[in-house]
């Protein structure tokens, strides 16, 4: 399949009309937003699943739902949160942004790119509807550990389905992007010239295509268990669930430094700009991304301290995951240093940005303290981690997310946001995530264990206020709901090409036109 | 206008990626035995062998003690009765011994079990020699049926002075037919 080929199906005009135009699309820019827009949906369904779990922990006792239905929330949030929302939002970002960051006039294979993004919408809500199968969906926690995940009633087939659906469409977006970024890019554009977001996309799929592959292998394992009596976890038989466990992390730690390198890329790129400055350090960043993604593949076991490992085991996994800490050092001191004497402006996507560098780390440096092994024996499978990673999930990768929705949102809609609500919207969203999950620390050090419906009385004043925190949180997503449709409308005050100052040194899309037009780079730009 | 021409084919760098994507499919399945060859090689996990070993003489080692701990357990709702003899044993390395466990089926229906063998800490396993163990096969239960069953075994006297102490524990399956 040649570029021209599917290039010339539609040369010089514009979108198809009506609904089919987004069925049937290749173009790069319609796909980024399909899945954008199928992220917001889907990190708000996710949301109602939290605040159900906060509303049901606001106070001591059994208040709303059973503990059954508890669980499979918990779990329903983080699958829906990982792969319905972070990563379909990188995915879009990926398919608006790379083409234009490069100089290519559309991503490599345009026909692909429309059934990994079609995919998606299938696979969610295969998902959601598990909820209304006998016996309830999937409670064992996103891990999916046997055995308690082989008692999902009828969920449990669909539940490994979605999950072999959503592991086909990501590999299908990553072969893609790793395709348009080693072939598409405009004359000049070197792999050392290439904005921060497209390397570390690159390597971000490269980690997918190594991992999402294990995973489907471990969840079908799971589902030979179960309908076709195979033993590779079940103890009866020979196996060992341990197994799964050493499967379920060597793709899970890998996973989440997929939901966090591309938001690295995006805050290398708001930073700058927002500085007045060039990046920091560009090379060092590369090679931070880089060895950051190969150590993601040998600290697994850091997520299984406690289920009984040699002393040497420990160790090694000790020693290796705080090793990861410094390639992330050298990312945020790299971010400080630009922003060192820049004469730095405060719109709303650097206000992200700087909450990103300053509460990333935070979640950070109690990933250290977990990394520790015989201090996690005390932190492990308490609300400490449940703390930590949304630290690095929440205030991390959603916030780089939304911080680039705001700088690239009118490059794509032609129109200025509503500055006055963004700053309403970055305020409470800040304000309110730290009270729900900075409490959460002091819990799990106190000893209350993650995944529990209720708990006892002395946890009942720290919980009540990371009850409310997340009930702000959530309701302050409304104002960004809010702020992105107005634009999508078209209504407010139009954006300028270069959209913020001195934007267009910073990245060839502020180059172009705002709104970009459906076409763009037909002719590639000269990059020197 | 015409776009650039790709620099490489993109059906070549697409078919290198998929290779890598089945390649790392594969991957995962070759873990499983690899898992074990691991735990095999470093006694990780404690995973007993499930056969027999010859029993040959050793060399006893009067000069010390090593008391044995039998745990027993049931997974799930299976409803054996499962017990040890006796809880604890004192043995000198190299010499063997033979242990009674006890298994009641109180219900009206045959059971079918088998037992699951492990040793802590996991990797005293290779000290572990089993000549007979009731672990080794299934085991049958008759409606209201009380058995014993035995294993014999030695600790090899190669087992490190520091350990004082070894448990072994087993944990009955249910694989009846339902
Ligand atoms: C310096 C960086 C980091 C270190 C040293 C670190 C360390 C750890 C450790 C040791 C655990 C296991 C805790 C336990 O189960 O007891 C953990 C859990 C977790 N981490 Fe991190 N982490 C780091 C960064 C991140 C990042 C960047 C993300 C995602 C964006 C992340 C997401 C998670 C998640 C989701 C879990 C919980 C998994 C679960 O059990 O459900 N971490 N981290
Ligand atoms: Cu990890």
């Amino acid at each position: 399949m040649s570029v021209s080929a599917i290039h010339d199906d539609h040369h010089d005009h514009g979108p198809a009309k009506g609904l089919m135009r987004w069925v049937t699309t290749t173009n790069h820019k319609d796909i980024g937003t399909l899945y954008m827009v199928t992220s917001l949906i889907m990190f708000m369904v996710g949301g109602a699943m939290a605040l159900v779990i906060r509303a049901e922990l606001f106070e001591p006792g059994m208040q709303f739902v059973d503990p059954m239905f508890y669980n499979s929330m918990t779990t329903l949030h983080a699958l829906i949160m990982v792969f319905g929302a972070v990563m379909p939002a990188f995915a879009g970002l990926a398919n608006w942004m790379i083409p234009m960051m490069i100089g290519s006039p559309d991503m490599a294979l345009p026909r692909l790119n429309n059934w990994s993004f079609w995919l998606l919408p299938f696979a969610v809500l295969m998902l959601m509807s598990t909820l209304f199968m006998e016996g309830g969906a999937a409670a064992a926690g996103w891990t999916l550990y046997p055995p308690l995940v082989l008692q999902t009633g009828a969920a449990f087939p669909f539940t490994i389905f979605t999950i072999h659906i959503l592991g086909v469409s990501s590999i299908l977006a990553a072969i893609n992007i790793i395709v348009t970024i080693l072939n598409m890019r405009a004359p000049g554009m070197t792999l050392m010239k290439m904005p921060l977001f497209v390397w570390t996309w690159l390597i971000t799929a490269f980690l997918l295509i190594a991992i999402m592959p294990v995973f489907a292998g471990a969840v079908t394992m799971l589902l030979t268990d179960k309908f076709f009596g195979t033993s590779f976890f079940n103890a009866a038989g020979g196996g060992d669930p341990v197994l799964y466990q050493h499967l379920f992390w060597f793709f899970g730690h890998p996973e989440v430094y997929v939901l966090i390198l591309p938001s690295f890329g995006i805050v290398s790129q708001i930073i700058p700009t927002f500085s007045r400055k060039r990046l920091f350090g560009y090379s060092s960043m590369v090679y931070a991304t880089a060895s950051i993604g190969f150590l993601s593949f040998i600290v697994w076991g850091h997520h299984q301290y406690t289920v009984g490992m040699p002393i040497e085991g420990e160790l090694y996994f000790t020693y290796a995951t705080m090793l990861i800490a410094v390639p992330t050092g050298v990312k945020v001191f790299n971010w400080i240093s630009t922003m060192w004497r820049g004469a730095i402006t405060f719109e709303s996507p650097m206000l992200w940005a700087i909450a990103f560098v300053v509460l990333f780390t935070l979640g950070g440096f109690t990933g250290l303290m977990m990394s520790i092994s015989p201090a996690d024996l005390q932190y492990h499978d308490t609300y400490f981690i449940v703390a930590h990673f949304h630290y690095v999930l929440v205030s991390g990768a959603v916030f780089a997310i939304i911080g680039g929705v705001y700088y690239w949102l009118p490059k794509w809609t032609g129109r200025m946001y509503d500055e006055r609500l963004a700053q309403l919207h970055f305020w409470l969203t800040t304000l309110s995530v730290n009270l729900c999950f900075f409490p959460q620390h002091f819990l799990g050090l106190a000893g209350m264990p993650r995944r529990i419906p209720d708990y006892a009385l002395q946890f009942a004043e720290f919980n009540a206020w990371s009850s409310v925190g997340g009930f702000i949180f959530g309701f302050s997503q409304l104002i960004f709901c809010y702020i992105v449709i107005r634009c999508m409308r078209r209504q407010g005050e139009h954006a300028s090409d270069e959209v913020w100052e001195g934007a267009g040194e910073h990245g060839l899309e502020f180059t172009l036109p705002s709104p970009a037009p459906y076409h763009t780079w037909e002719t590639p730009p000269n990059v020197h | 206008m015409s776009p650039v021409p790709p620099r490489r084919s993109n059906t070549k760098v697409l078919a290198y990626i998929v290779l890598v994507v089945i390649a790392m499919f594969g991957f995962g399945f070759a873990l499983v035995p690899l898992y074990d060859v691991f735990c095999e090689w470093t006694g990780l996990n404690g995973k007993v062998k499930t056969e027999a070993q010859a029993e040959t003489m050793l060399r006893v080692d009067q000069s010390r003690w090593v008391s044995v701990e039998f745990v027993t357990t049931v997974n799930g709702s299976m409803p054996l009765e499962f017990r040890a003899g006796v809880n604890k044993i004192k043995v000198h390395p190299g010499e063997y011994q033979t242990v009674a466990f006890y298994g009641r089926n109180p219900t009206e229906k045959p059971l079918i079990g088998r037992a699951i063998p492990s040793i802590a800490p996991g990797w005293t396993t290779q000290f572990l020699k089993k000549s007979e163990c009731f672990c080794f096969n299934e085991q049958r239960f008759e409606p209201h049926q009380e058995r014993e069953m035995v294993v014999r075994f030695a600790i090899d006297p190669e087992l490190p002075e520091t350990v004082g102490d070894v448990s072994l524990s087993y944990t009955f399956f249910d694989i009846s037919p339902p």
